[in-house]
């Protein structure tokens, strides 16, 4: 049996423009690009490819110079067009004009009875050369995991509370069979794998009937969702452990890789937000263009596009590409415009955690909000109001980290728990934020200065 | 609008980098964003939308929940003022004797203290932060009302100075900015701020035959027999029956500084921060329990008859409310960590009564305590985050 948590510190972000739940199968997108920027850990990637190339749908496009091994892989088929690469040529993304109908690389093939064989080695190397182990990711510091190494624990949380996140019953629905031989293949490396639910919404079959796990049940707002919230209250990483999260999605490949020899980058995406006529789920490929899902598709011009969601994600043009790990696109008012006296207005069309003077969104808990870009205010000084501690349901101290990152006090960060939180676990704390700092900034710059210490 | 935004969109160049006036950058910026929010969005990376509070409506807050305190000491000023010389007034002419009185420091707190933040700003190259606005209503409101402006003035450049911009500026400071204004009169000019100098009596006005501007704390400490009759004998000689009961003191009808007597006016100015989460309902509490406490402490000890007073009383009397939910909850000079508020406020509440009743030469002790604590909430928190790192490290070993 699992744990049951419940989780009461926390904010939901309503936003106007939840998905529908339908899936529609969009014209496919021409274009396709993979960005060795969204993989956190990589080292000097070099890619295996010339523009002009033909690839196939699990072909490497790079690798990453400290861990060869570790292949990034085309998520359909087609030629390379660009390249691109930035200053010092760091390299930035790799575009595939994909194919009409995706040809395969065929990896081996095995049979469920065959999977429970398999030794670590085998499992291992079919995965590094099927381009799934880039979705692994490894704590401390949220890399990349690193082959060499055998985590105690491996958690996937099966649920999303991000702004506008996408129903992973949806997301995944009749994935079972390949979830459960990823679970399998996964517990090659540690048996104690735990899939992390949400007991509010309906939890999809995919996860209460998946075998081999332990199933812990949480409660509570955002971020109830995030993977690291949930370990802290699960089996907390200290120095030394290593331990392995991944998305369901993740899993589902991983499963496929072995059942249908393929790498298969299919995937249900969510377009979102308040600009989106429609906004409903489509079935595309990793790091598929947006181009095709937003024809057509908006109420107003001057509009972000977040690959991601409005706590994590990043801004991309209107030409731009969903992210390697983003299921979800949303789309926002730009906030580019000057407000007269805004700062003491009263208002019920903007969205606050908190209720000082004239911020009136607590009186309605249950609004979605149209929310636009701007900062709502100007950086300050780092003046503690205790509002952070209010948004992190876990017994770490987000202002007292995040002051010795800025202090670089290396003992004081380990002290204080660095190795248990990444970016999304804060992200709450930067909405928040009365000062407006750039807490994921700050917490990634603390993780690398720890990480190359 | 539109004009005003154009306006500032024409001269702004000349503020921004090799503009003529750059140096003033931050100045521009001030008032700039004083108008408007400005029209700056997100970055690429992290969170895309921001929550609505800014440092500006934080702030605009605080002030809001003291403008009750502000209003009623204005009255009061007047209030007290009639009844010394013995003169029947009208509400009005109570309240203009009060504008009069008070309008003057505010405008001189305000003006001495943004102007050495403009200062600094332009030197420093900092933004100019909101912060100043509340002390510089915290400063009147803990002044008596007859204080001579110079005196206000030299107290909020050095609380400015020294207080806040020589440990780093705004949320580095040690100490409350106010009470450093207000400690400095006290140990640099004690004659204007300490005795009888409470009510405004007007120049070469006569007193009424038997007056006294003793504060209901001066009278506790000169008490040498029972302190509550010794109270609420106050004033029957002069007109001013009553005055130092239990609900006159809580109604807060009596001389202290212009913004601090009435206990009434500061739990509303409390229910506002509370409401608002703005001030910290912990260290509020904590406040208040710890002086209820050690009053009720001191009564079993009775060393001398001001121990005997009533813990109750202690909490109407002098600046212990005001203190409590305005200057105990300032969040850059409390203990930072939510256990830490309760050990904090607390103390702060012991060390109030402690001091005035073993003190003779302090009779009003919420002013040095909360200095006090300032010093120590550091100590605190080092504590109470000592125990979390051990709780990490336990985790590991076990």
């Amino acid at each position: 049996m699992g744990k049951y948590i419940r989780l009461k510190k926390g904010f939901n972000i309503n936003l106007l423009g939840k998905a529908a739940p339908k899936i529609t199968q969009a014209e496919q997108a021409e274009t396709f690009v993979v960005k060795p920027t969204d993989f956190m850990g990589i080292y000097m990637p070099k890619p295996v490819v010339k523009e002009g190339d033909s690839v196939k749908a699990g072909s490497p496009l790079f690798h990453d110079k400290k861990h060869e091994n570790v292949l990034y892989a085309a998520p359909v088929s087609g030629e390379i067009v660009e390249i691109k690469r930035g200053e010092k040529r760091k390299l930035l993304e790799i575009k595939i004009l994909a194919d009409k109908k995706v040809e395969y690389d065929q990896f081996r093939k095995y049979s469920i009875s065959e999977i429970g064989n398999l030794s670590v080695s085998d499992v291992k190397n079919q995965m590094l050369k099927g381009g799934v182990w880039p979705t692994i990711v490894q704590r401390p510091f949220g890399v990349i995991a690193d082959p060499a190494l055998t985590p105690k624990a491996i958690h996937i949380s099966a649920f999303d509370t991000h702004p506008l996140a996408p129903d992973y019953s949806i997301l995944f629905r009749g994935q079972d069979q390949a979830f459960q031989a990823g679970i399998d293949i996964l517990r090659k490396f540690s048996p104690a794998i735990h899939v992390n639910v949400h007991t509010t919404s309906e939890i999809s079959t995919v996860f209460s009937q998946v075998k081999g796990v332990e199933v812990n049940k949480f409660s509570g707002p955002h971020p109830a969702g995030c993977v690291g919230i949930q370990i802290h209250h699960i089996d907390p990483i200290n120095k030394g452990d290593i331990v392995w999260t991944l998305n369901p999605y993740g899993v589902i490949q991983i499963g496929k890789l072995f059942m249908n020899g393929v790498y298969d980058a299919s995937r249900v995406i969510a377009v979102t937000g308040s600009e989106v006529k429609e906004p409903q789920y489509y079935k595309t490929y990793t790091g598929a263009s947006i181009k095709k899902f937003i024809e057509n598709n908006l109420t107003n011009e001057h509009v972000r596009f977040i690959s991601g969601n409005v706590l994590t994600g990043s801004r991309i043009e209107k030409d731009g590409h969903l992210g390697f790990y983003d299921q979800q696109l949303t789309v926002l008012p730009e906030g580019d415009q000057y407000e007269f006296l805004g700062w003491i207005g009263l208002g019920t069309k903007k969205l606050s955690f908190q209720r000082a003077f004239g911020l009136l969104s607590f009186l309605t808990p249950a609004k979605e909000f149209r929310l636009n870009t701007n900062s709502n205010g100007e950086e300050r000084a780092f003046v503690q109001t205790g509002v952070f501690e209010k948004v992190t349901p876990i017994d770490i101290l987000p202002t007292h980290l995040l002051k010795s990152i800025l202090a670089e006090d290396l003992d004081e960060m380990e002290a204080l728990g660095i190795y248990e939180v990444i970016e999304e676990d804060f992200a709450l704390c930067e909405f928040v934020d009365v000062s407006k700092h750039n807490v994921q900034e700050i917490l990634r710059d603390g993780i690398e200065l720890i990480q190359n210490s | 609008m539109k004009f005003i935004r154009k306006q500032l969109d024409g001269v702004k160049h000349n503020f921004e980098k090799g503009g003529k006036w750059e140096k003033f950058y931050f100045a521009f910026e001030a008032f700039d964003t004083f108008l408007f929010v400005p029209n700056t969005t997100t970055g690429i990376k992290g969170v895309q939308v921001r929550d609505a509070i800014d440092m500006k409506r934080l702030m605009m807050t605080v002030i809001i929940a003291m403008v009750p305190c502000l209003l009623f000491g204005m009255w009061n000023v007047g209030q007290q003022h009639f009844l010394a010389i013995g003169q029947v007034a009208t509400f009005s002419e109570k309240f203009w004797i009060g504008i009069v009185k008070t309008v003057p420091i505010i405008v001189v707190s305000y003006g001495v203290g943004l102007g050495i933040e403009f200062l600094f700003s332009a030197l420093r190259r900092h933004p100019v932060n909101e912060g100043f606005l509340v002390t510089g209503m915290l400063i009147p409101l803990v002044m008596p009302a007859d204080i001579p402006l110079w005196q206000v003035a030299i107290a909020t450049a050095f609380s400015v100075v020294i207080g806040k911009e020589a440990f780093g500026g705004t949320g580095m400071n040690v100490v409350n900015i106010a009470l450093t204004a207000r400690a400095f009169l006290y140990f640099a000019y004690p004659t204007d701020i300490s005795g009888e100098v409470w009510t405004y009596l007007g120049e070469g006005a006569k007193t009424v035959a038997g007056y006294s501007g003793a504060t209901p704390l001066a009278v506790a400490a000169a008490s040498t027999g029972n302190v509550v009759s010794d109270l609420g004998e106050f004033g029957k000689s002069w007109g001013a029956n009553g005055m130092y009961s239990f609900s006159n003191m809580f109604w807060g009808a009596m001389p202290g500084c212009i913004g601090e007597t009435s206990t009434l006016m500061c739990l509303i100015g409390a229910a506002i921060l509370i409401a608002t989460g703005v001030g910290s309902w912990k260290i509020i509490v904590s406040v208040f329990a710890g002086a209820l406490g050690m009053g009720l402490f001191v009564n079993l000890v009775g060393a001398n008859p001001f121990t005997q007073l009533p813990a109750h009383y202690h909490l109407v009397m002098g600046g212990l409310a005001f203190g409590a939910v305005f200057m105990a909850t300032d969040p850059v000079t409390a203990a930072h960590t939510e256990t830490g508020k309760w050990y904090y406020g607390a103390l702060i509440g012991v060390f109030t009564v402690l001091i005035r009743v073993f003190n003779p030469a302090y009779p009003e002790g919420i002013m040095l305590a909360i200095l006090l604590m300032n010093v120590f909430a550091p100590l605190i928190d080092y504590f109470v985050v000592s125990a979390n790192k051990k709780r990490r490290l336990q985790r590991a070993t076990v």
